[in-house]
């Protein structure tokens, strides 16, 4: 089997504030194999861009890791120096952002922001990272690249700013790509372009993407395996078709419920009732508790940890406890609390 | 770019015409003009003549068309007090003012960016908290004490500065400098200072909220994310970013560095255009007062003129010829 080329290892991310802290991604592991195309949906606050941002070492303060480890192709990442993590950036792991109207700086030119970014990472002159930054924009699908790649962002629309934006964040040939939510600042015409752009030009730089988004049409088409997000955990993480056929937490269950299909005919669309909890109020326990069909009393009191219930296939949930462990670690410090 | 510069030039015009009108108006109606040029034992046939003779007797559209033609020309009569044409009195004070008002603008600006990026991007450290307590007091004490207390600590206690004039100055032409002596250095430092103290406190504050502002924004973090140098992200992406607004303020405060440099130059009796107009008010010479009007107002009009063509060059938004447009 070959070596994962990212793995996260329970990832716990905080944000100390006034009240106490605040916990955004608690206890997360997953890996991405090279080429891979894993998407990572929840709802809002789920904690799936902050997982993003953590692996690329990006938390905004008062924002830290608080335990868990990183691996980039088996080299750790989480603790390096700012001088070396900066090198990943960009080069290892390209980035992209939700909103493409804000991303690109309004006063540099699309030429100024690829070369410079270009010659960051690549010890090539001004003129070949003209050269490569125009083939970049031409592989995006911009026309008349030679041409454009003079105008400043404000010259573009938003869907060949996300162009733009894919093509600065490839532009030094990551291994590994970020998407947080690239689509959902677009028009629904052209989200299915610049997805496909993403993909296609992945596929052809060999480079794995972590889709993050709350489009699950989005994941169907896309990913090769999907982790779903709730309240900063994983609640399952899956080969994508299973997960969609075949939910076994109950919030991917209502998620994958959630997706109007053609053809069923139904007055209403399913719903799970209601909110996600704030992270100041998280309940105890397993933290869908109080929106589950199925809870149980012991739902309301231990945190359910990912069980293997398949290869690949992980689950937390009490309906799947985990193989010969009946009673599970509680999570001292939550305890604690 | 021409079209929009003449647009702005037009736009000057309305601004000097109107401010022209004011001047006008204080110059023809504050007082009598006659009773202040004519001794008290005037007879008053002789009055009639002089106002026949100067055109008052003319009616008030004529005179401020004359009004405005002489202004054209540079001409805005004589001065009450000193018997000299009031263009060439302002023309020889000009030079002080101009030196201070562009030396304490300087300091103001190069210190108020520097402070205010060190301050932005080392929110935490005690240095900059110890910078940004201090600005306070340059916000908040009023520029005569500023001068004072300098005056009283490296004048009067240390001896190391002149408290007063401009020392010696050289004559360039019709320039009269105090650049190119030590003595007319050393007393331009003290009224520079004062000046420039409350315009460094206002940029740097400016340039602290800005910068502040940009670093949250999408942009720094998809260029963080991208793998730039710090360096870059700081000086080449944010700090241009807040150069707008920071245009805007140091452009106008320019322009108040030169239209108040009144009290700075009364505290330090400094030979320029402001301590002209304050004497200039206190014996009602209008036309100095009148022409000192026009002058602010052109001074404002220019830098503003500069303030909005330097947009254009830091904005590419702003451009709206070209570009295929959103």
């Amino acid at each position: 089997m070959t070596e994962p080329l990212l793995s996260v290892r329970n990832l716990t991310v905080e944000f100390p504030t006034r009240r106490g802290i605040l916990t955004a991604v608690q206890d997360v592991s997953f890996d991405i194999m090279p080429g891979e195309v894993l998407g990572v949906v929840g709802e809002s606050g789920a904690g799936k861009s902050m997982t993003g941002s953590a692996i690329n070492g990006l938390i905004e303060r008062p924002g830290r890791i608080a335990q868990g480890e990183v691996f980039l192709q088996g080299r750790r990442i989480d603790n390096l120096p700012a001088a070396e993590m900066r090198k990943i950036r960009g080069r290892k792991i390209g980035m992209i952002f939700q909103d493409p109207l804000t991303s690109l700086n309004p006063l540099y030119r699309i030429s100024e922001q690829l070369i410079e970014t270009i010659r960051t990472h690549l010890p090539l002159s001004e003129s070949e990272a003209r050269k490569k930054a125009i083939g970049l924009l031409d592989d995006v699908g911009i026309p008349d690249a030679g041409r454009r790649i003079n105008d400043y962002p404000h010259q573009f629309s938003g869907g060949m700013r996300q162009r733009v934006v894919i093509a600065l964040a490839l532009c030094a040939g990551p291994d590994l790509v970020i998407a947080d939510e690239p689509t959902t600042a677009l028009d629904v015409s052209v989200q299915a372009q610049i997805i496909d752009v993403m993909k296609r030009l992945c596929a052809e730089n060999g480079a794995a993407i972590m889709l993050v988004t709350h489009d699950m049409g989005v994941i169907a088409e896309t990913a090769d395996r999907v982790a779903v997000m709730y309240a900063g955990r994983i609640a399952e993480i899956g080969p994508v078709r299973d997960v969609i056929k075949d939910a076994k937490h109950p919030y991917s269950a209502g998620l994958m419920g959630a997706i109007p299909r053609l053809g069923a005919n139904l007055d209403r669309l399913m719903q799970i009732p209601g909110a996600m909890p704030r992270l100041s109020a998280i309940p105890r326990g397993c933290a869908f508790n109080p929106r589950c069909e199925h809870v149980m009393d012991k739902c309301r009191v231990d945190q359910p940890q990912p069980a293997e219930i398949a290869p690949g296939r992980q689950v937390a949930c009490w309906l799947y406890p985990p193989q010969g462990s009946t009673t599970p670690l509680v999570d001292e410090r939550r305890q604690a609390e | 770019m021409l079209a929009f510069i003449i647009r702005r030039l037009a736009q000057s015009v309305v601004v000097m015409l109107f401010v022209a009108l004011i001047a006008f108006i204080v110059f023809r109606y504050v007082g009598d003009p006659i009773a202040s040029m004519v001794g008290v034992d005037t007879r008053l046939e002789d009055q009639e003549i002089m106002r026949e003779r100067l055109g008052l007797n003319d009616s008030v559209i004529i005179q401020f068309a004359r009004f405005i033609g002489n202004a054209m020309q540079g001409e805005f009569g004589i001065s009450y007090r000193l018997q000299q044409p009031v263009t060439e009195l302002i023309l020889s004070r000009l030079p002080a003012t101009i030196e201070l008002a562009v030396v304490s603008a300087t300091i103001a600006l190069v210190f108020g960016v520097i402070f205010g990026v060190y301050t932005a991007l080392r929110p935490k450290s005690w240095s900059a908290a110890a910078i940004m307590a201090l600005s306070l007091v340059g916000v908040s004490l009023p520029t005569f004490l500023i001068g004072i207390g300098l005056i009283y600590l490296f004048a009067v206690e240390l001896g190391w500065l002149p408290s007063f004039g401009r020392g010696q100055v050289v004559d360039l032409g019709w320039w009269r400098t105090g650049f190119l002596t030590e003595s007319g250095l050393k007393s331009l430092i003290l009224p520079a200072i004062t000046l420039s103290l409350f315009q460094l406190t206002l940029i740097m504050r400016l340039v602290r909220a800005e910068m502040l502002e940009v670093m949250r924004t999408e942009y720094i973090r998809f260029a963080k994310a991208r793998g730039l140098t710090q360096r870059t992200i700081n000086f080449g992406h944010a700090l241009k970013n807040t150069l707008v607004p920071v245009i805007t303020i140091t452009g106008l405060q320019l322009g108040s560095v030169i239209a108040f440099a009144i009290v700075t130059e009364t505290v330090f009796q400094w030979p320029g255009v402001g301590s002209l107009f304050i004497v200039s008010v206190q014996v009602v010479d209008v036309p100095v007062m009148a022409a000192y009007l026009m002058f602010i107002a052109l001074v404002f009009v220019l830098i503003n003129l500069v303030v909005d063509i330097l947009y254009y060059v830091v904005d590419p938004r702003l451009r709206v010829d070209g570009g295929t447009g959103k």
